[in-house]
């Protein structure tokens, strides 16, 4: 390969990571926006979000690559399923473990949501075993430069790359046009800004922190499908790393911006997939974090951040 | 429409209201005046449910609301534009008056209450596609009267509406809530401004360290003692 065409093709994995990133990213900054709190079980939503579908698409036999038909047929469901289930789980993590300390002082929900994450992890790898577990090949991988387009190329750009993009996109856009046009996603955006007020205008504010817990994790657990349909694998632990990644984006962001997110999440891609090749894999998490703190030493309101994180 | 009987409410366990009795009747305006610190913003917290009162009973048009979720209480009718204005500052100022009808489902009718508050506010028009965090203090306590009166209520609680303006901003903003009266909206007014409260008012009560000491006709107030040595400044 060429130098240039491992920078493209970097980016590309860039792209495809960056996607999922910041479908978690966003998830993790809607939370914050609200009620103030770092969800550290939210990775752990995205890694349910890969194992929830494997069990589906094992129950009913599918383990096969999708042809034709079969591709919408098959998949628009077990998204759909997907994001129902991940977002009730996130909802119902909000109910039992974050909602009766809504009052107390901010470190009590911190805590818990650590230890929240550390118990679905626990009950992931007594679910699925502590080894990696493969998730079936369901999308075709067609070699789009060379196979469709007949370019010589050592470039790899499949159909499953193009399926990242193609999926991630619309859901980005979709929760953008929700939350700046609809009646509720105003409500949600006043809730985050002011929640006393947002209650004087009639706003249920718990409906609207519930709203937000279910539209984070539907699109954290679309993020671990799609992750599970790239990447043919998954382990108990991966909504560790991935949030942890995320939660950066987030932060670069700024905590609590949406579009702020979702560019994070494509700028974290970007970062791990170069440094991965350019300096080594294993530098990787420790670049990840170095940026993160950079940013929360320097410039905690992020890039794309009006106002300090912490208004207390 | 509304009345408070002995209401009691603590920060923790500062106590910040003593017993707080008051009335508003349909059509009123009724002001209550008092110093910093002396119980005003609390009295209003604890009507809209933000504070829920440890004694007293409130009721508004005959039904109890003392310990109702505060969305519930402000569907019911009461409406507030609160201490300190609280527009959402990154929400343009049309989506502040959207919110303002967030629990009315009458779409027509919110159309027109949106038209009837341009013509009360002109300039809040002027700066509909702006961020609510970019207006003047005087523009956002406008918009903060404009957006309680899309919720087109019964009842509207005014939070200090004078504070921090100009003599020219506070003469307009009272010219509006005059305007506001005789279209037949019930309103208690919160001021520490009590001259210009009062004249406004058909009634007022006086508090102070949590507890209602005077109550009584606007022109009497004017004409006390009290109220003229402690909030009007003359000897
Ligand atoms: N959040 C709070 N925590 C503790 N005490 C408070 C709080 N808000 C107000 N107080 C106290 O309650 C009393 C009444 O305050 P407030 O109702 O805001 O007065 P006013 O609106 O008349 O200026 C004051 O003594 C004030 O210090
Ligand atoms: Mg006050």
């Amino acid at each position: 390969m060429e130098w240039y065409e491992v920078l493209v093709q970097q980016t590309i994995n860039g792209l495809t990571r960056g996607s999922v990133f910041a479908l978690i990213a966003m998830g993790y900054t809607m939370v914050y926006g609200v009620i103030e709190l770092i969800n550290f079980a939210h990775g752990d939503v995205f890694m349910l979000g890969l194992f929830i579908p494997l069990t589906v698409v094992t129950l009913l036999g599918v383990s096969t690559t999708l042809v034709g038909w079969q591709i919408l047929g098959v998949l628009l469901p077990l998204f759909l399923v997907t994001m129902l289930v991940t977002g009730a789980i996130n909802l119902t993590i909000d109910r039992v473990a974050y909602r009766p300390l809504r009052r107390a002082p901010r470190l009590a929900p911190l805590i818990t949501a650590i230890g929240v994450s550390f118990m679905i992890e626990n009950l992931a790898m007594l679910w699925k075993g502590p080894a990696p577990i493969p998730f079936p090949d369901l999308f075709p991988n067609v070699d789009i430069l060379n196979a469709w387009l007949g370019i010589d190329t050592l470039i790899y750009f499949t159909t499953k790359d193009l399926f990242v993009v193609v999926v991630t996109l619309p859901l980005m856009l979709a929760l953008e046009l929700f939350v700046t046009r609809t009646r509720w996603g105003k409500a949600m955006r006043a809730t985050a800004q002011d929640r006393e007020t947002a209650a004087a205008m009639g706003i249920n504010v718990e409906r609207m922190i519930m709203l937000t817990f279910f539209t984070g994790g539907a699109l954290a657990g679309a993020a671990g499908l799609i992750q599970g349909m790239y990447y043919n694998i998954g382990q108990w632990w991966m909504g560790y790393q991935a949030g942890l990644r995320a939660f950066t984006a987030a932060v670069i962001g700024g905590i609590g911006n949406m579009p702020g997110a979702a560019l994070g999440g494509l700028f974290i891609g970007f970062l791990s997939a170069w440094s991965d090749q350019y300096i080594s894999a294993r530098w990787t998490n420790a670049l990840v974090f170095a940026i993160l703190i950079l940013f929360l030493v320097f410039r905690p309101q992020g890039l794309l951040g009006e106002r300090p994180p912490d208004r207390t | 429409m509304l009345e408070l009987r002995d209401v009691h409410t603590y920060y923790g366990r500062i106590r910040a209201l003593r017993g707080v009795s008051l009335e508003v009747k349909a059509g009123e305006v009724v002001a209550l005046i008092g110093s910093n610190g002396a119980g005003k913003t609390t009295t209003l917290k604890t009507i809209v449910g933000i504070l829920k009162p440890q004694r007293g009973e409130i009721q508004f048009e005959g039904k109890r609301i003392d310990g109702v979720a505060t969305d519930r209480i402000v569907r019911m009718g009461i409406a507030q534009a609160p201490e300190g204005r609280r527009i959402f500052p990154r929400m343009t100022v049309l989506e502040n008056l959207e919110l303002g009808a967030f629990a009315r489902e009458d779409a027509l009718g919110v159309r027109a209450d949106m038209e009837r508050v341009f013509r009360l506010f002109p300039r809040v028009k002027e700066r509909l596609h702006q961020k609510g965090g970019t207006l003047s203090g005087g523009e956002q306590q406008m918009l903060a009267i404009a957006r309680a009166l899309m919720a087109r209520p019964q009842l509207l609680l005014l939070d200090e509406p004078s504070m921090g303006l100009s003599p020219i901003l506070v003469e307009a903003i009272f010219e509006t809530i005059r305007s506001i009266r005789s279209q037949g909206t019930t309103i208690l007014l919160v001021e520490q401004n009590a001259r210009m409260a009062l004249r406004v008012a058909n009634r007022g009560y006086v508090i102070q360290t949590g507890r209602i000491v005077l109550h009584d006709t606007a022109d009497a107030l004017l004409k006390s003692d009290l109220v003229r040595k402690s909030y009007l400044g003359e000897k």
